[in-house]
């Protein structure tokens, strides 16, 4: 299943948020979104999986998601977004539960993404006994479970500690290589965009539009930390965004 | 060099961490009783409490005995108990069910919150001949006079509960497609949880109060009907009794409640 987002703009109120955006989501192929703060990178994210309408044009689905998926669209939020008073287990369950998977199905379920994640020891561990990086492994693993067609991911390493976030794009790049997923990865992490991205989008800041679309050749699994063709990107990335980011920067103080 | 590192003065840093983080410590709580108790024992008996001041506690304490052998303890203590129970569960279901329904249909809200507002100031108490009438002399208008002073605060503290779950965790439940049914009860009321509970806390101490107030209006047995017969006699040692009773009422609800939120909100940091 495709999506491609259709002449997007979105209003709050008075206040136009982004236009004009279009844009093509392939299967199996990672796009990051990249932009200044507050050009509407979340609000691009709600509106791609179906959280919130935009003002005028639309997203469309092209083509009907794999058989099994549960949950097409899945989302991975910035902060986790786990029931504190479930256990791992019981908050991949939940997102089970509703879509009538219970029982040894549903146990067999969390057993493989737990494995996946690496997180089979902590299964009935609650949130508040787990750091930062498993909970976000717990998030990736609930959105694993539902076998998304797409999955949306707003940030997700951010609230993480630079090491924790390494690892986590190995287990990113480790999942994806065995089993390519499909998945709008939003950042304001140039590194992992080079790192993660099959594409990256470069939005300008509000009301955002696409500046730019950069493509980066390199297999997933061959970008090694530090490769220089990575650092090239990156750094050209970073031309784009910096006067984007320094005039962002005064319209908040402006306000 | 040496000289100068000999020289400086080597101190710990302060500490100044500590405190504001609420730990279990029962057995102060018991010690401030036990020596409140042993103070007013020693100046009556040493007599510069006189006895119109206060009664002798080891005095009271036999009356109490006494009240328990006669069997009277249990004919009082049961009516009470049975009030407390039936009217506190009444309104305090009704409450958090009107509660929840405020928090999640803004039309509810919006018919509702004034209304609220307008009965939570009113001195209960003052609205018993009303119910009398309604109800009758006997145990329903107390049940209702209970379950109508439990229901206000139960309401106002439910429905700031559900206001105050975690927005992205519903949203998380709407990403995953899971039903409306499924967002309110495994989402919305868990989260409102603590809030609720904290909340019963305050309703229920507030049903002991209209509890005794009911039952000094028009009560044979009941202990508001004890410490009403006891203080028109100016019997302290049994007014003391009746009061000490309640007082242990009230610590034991606050700690069923306490056990309540050990058991289920064992997930909070
Ligand atoms: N629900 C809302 N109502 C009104 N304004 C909103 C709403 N959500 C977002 N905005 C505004 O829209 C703009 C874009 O917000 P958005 O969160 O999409 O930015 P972002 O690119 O994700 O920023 P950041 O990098 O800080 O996460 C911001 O100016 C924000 O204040
Ligand atoms: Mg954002």
């Amino acid at each position: 299943m495709d999506l491609r987002l259709e002449d997007i703009g979105h209003h709050y109120g008075d206040m136009e948020i982004m236009q004009g955006i279009n844009l093509e989501i392939p299967a199996g192929k990672i796009i990051c979104i990249v932009g200044p703060s507050g050009c509407g990178k979340s609000t691009l994210l709600r509106l791609i999986g179906g959280l919130e309408r935009p003002t005028v044009g639309q997203v469309v689905q092209l083509g009907e998601p794999p058989e099994d998926s549960i949950n097409p669209l899945t989302y991975v939020f910035q902060d986790f977004a786990l029931l504190p008073w479930r256990t791992v287990e019981g908050n991949i369950s939940l997102v089970l539960e509703d879509h009538g998977i219970r029982g040894s199905k549903a146990d067999e379920i969390i057993s493989d993404v737990l494995a996946r994640t690496k997180l089979t020891d902590f299964r009935k561990a609650l949130p508040k006994q787990l750091s930062g990086g498993m909970k976000q492994r717990v998030a990736i693993s609930r959105a694993l479970a539902v076998k998304p067609a797409v999955m949306l991911m707003d940030e997700p390493l951010s609230a993480l500690d630079s090491q924790t976030r390494e690892l986590l794009m190995d287990d990113l790049i480790g999942l994806w290589t065995r089993e390519p997923f499909t998945a709008v990865y939003v950042t304001h992490n140039l590194n992992e965009a080079v790192r993660l991205g099959h594409s990256i989008v470069v939005l300008s800041r509000r009301p955002g539009r696409i500046r730019e679309i950069v493509d980066v050749k390199i297999p997933l699994a061959d970008r090694e930390l530090g490769d220089p063709e990575l650092e090239r990107q990156q750094k050209h990335l970073w031309n784009l965004m910096r006067d984007e980011a320094m005039a962002a920067d005064k319209e908040l103080i402006n306000v | 060099m040496s000289e100068a590192s000999k020289q400086v003065v080597q101190k710990p840093v302060d500490f100044r961490g500590g405190g504001f983080a609420p730990q279990s410590k029962t057995w102060v709580g018991f010690l401030v009783f036990v020596l409140l108790i042993g103070f007013i024992e020693f100046g009556t008996r040493v007599g510069f409490i006189t006895s119109l001041t206060l009664p002798k506690p080891s005095d009271v304490f036999a009356t109490f005995v006494d009240l328990w052998k006669s069997g009277l303890l249990w004919k009082h203590l049961i009516p009470s108990i049975s009030r407390l129970i039936i009217g506190a569960a009444m309104g305090a279901s009704i409450g958090i069910g009107v509660g929840v329904l405020i928090g999640l249909f803004s039309l509810v809200r919006a018919g509702l919150v004034p209304l609220v507002a307008a009965i939570f100031p009113i001195p209960k108490i003052a609205l018993l001949p009303l119910f009398v009438i309604w109800f009758g002399i006997d145990e329903p208008s107390k049940y209702a006079l209970i379950a109508f002073g439990t229901f206000t605060p139960t309401v106002v503290a439910t429905y700031g509960a559900v206001d105050n779950v975690d927005r992205s965790l519903i949203r998380m439940g709407q990403s995953f497609s899971l039903s409306w049914f499924s967002i309110v009860t495994k989402i919305v009321l868990p989260g409102a949880m603590p809030g609720i509970l904290s909340g019963l806390r305050i309703s229920l101490a507030i049903a002991i109060i209209l509890l005794v107030a009911a039952e000094m209006l028009g009560a044979e047995y009941g202990i508001g009907a004890y410490i009403l017969e006891a203080g028109s006699l100016y019997d302290l040692e049994r007014l003391f009794v009746g009061v000490t009773i309640l007082s242990i009422l009230g610590v034991s609800v606050s700690a069923v409640i306490g056990m309540f939120e050990n058991k289920f909100l064992d997930w909070r940091t």
